[in-house]
């Protein structure tokens, strides 16, 4: 146990020192640090952008992305505010930046690892209209929606991500589930 | 819309797009991202040069215009 501890303790403070090198910019530890913090995050990083998205090849690129913008604001990063909540700021705004130049219903929206749906009383067809009319939503709401319903994200958590107040991403979920039940009904579905 | 209408988009929503959860990469990013860095800025079209010019030499001829300028940008 104490072994553990040690060990946790001693990976803090190398990460923290990680931290303050990247944040420095000395030409000396910089690419070091940054190379060390892209080890450590790309997963979460990708796996944020993936949720967004929902394509697995576009959160690759995108991941990329993302650190290319940490790379060069790395001066404004505030180690207070720690690390993992700054990049998937950043990761967000990457991915709303992508929505934002894709075409409704041309982008794949694929089902990332996820069991099959179980209820029987929806059909492959109304799942389809449904994912249809999801993408045809405006992207900072499709974000709200996506983060808040389909992940379960607590909305402090959506709203520090999109760096907007926990009442916007309401206001912004509640247009969503709004316009989807206005696009389903134009197709003759009634939820 | 009603509580309950809510409710049924959501199931509606959640059964047409299942969680993707924590997943990670099939591959190493970092090869990506040293390319990435590698890659050198666009360079900026010589028309870009010309006009940035052309607007500077017009600032000097008619310092006068420079508010305007500064009114429209």
């Amino acid at each position: 146990m104490k072994g553990e501890k040690a060990m946790r303790d001693g990976e803090s403070n190398v990460l923290s020192s990680v931290l303050d090198e990247f944040r420095r910019g000395d030409p000396a530890t910089f690419n070091a640090a940054f190379e060390t913090l892209f080890h450590v995050h790309q997963r979460a990083v990708y796996s944020w952008v993936l949720r967004i998205v929902r394509n697995p090849s576009a959160a690759e690129d995108l991941t990329v992305e993302t650190f290319w913008r940490i790379y060069r604001a790395h001066a404004r990063f505030d180690p207070s505010r720690g690390f993992e909540p700054w990049a998937r700021t950043i990761a967000t705004h990457t991915a709303l930046d992508w929505l934002s130049t894709q075409r409704p219903e041309t982008e794949l929206l694929i089902d990332v690892a996820a069991p099959p749906a179980s209820d029987p009383a929806i059909s492959a067809e109304i799942r389809g209209k449904t994912a249809a009319a999801f993408s045809r939503l405006p992207p900072k709401l499709r974000i709200a929606a996506v983060l808040a319903v389909v992940e379960e994200l607590p909305h402090k958590e959506v709203a520090a991500a999109l760096s907007i107040s926990i009442t916007a991403v309401k206001v912004r979920v509640f247009r969503a589930l709004r316009l989807l039940r206005e696009d389903l009904q134009r197709q003759g579905i009634t939820p | 819309m009603n509580a309950h209408e809510e409710d049924r988009i959501k199931q509606l929503f959640k059964q047409a797009m299942p969680p993707a959860g924590d997943t990670e990469p099939e591959r190493d990013l970092w090869p990506a991202m040293l390319r990435r860095l590698d890659a050198r800025p666009a360079p900026v079209p010589w028309f870009d040069w010309a006009l940035a010019g052309g607007l500077a030499l017009f600032a000097v001829v008619f310092p006068a215009s420079i508010p305007v300028f500064l009114y429209y940008l």
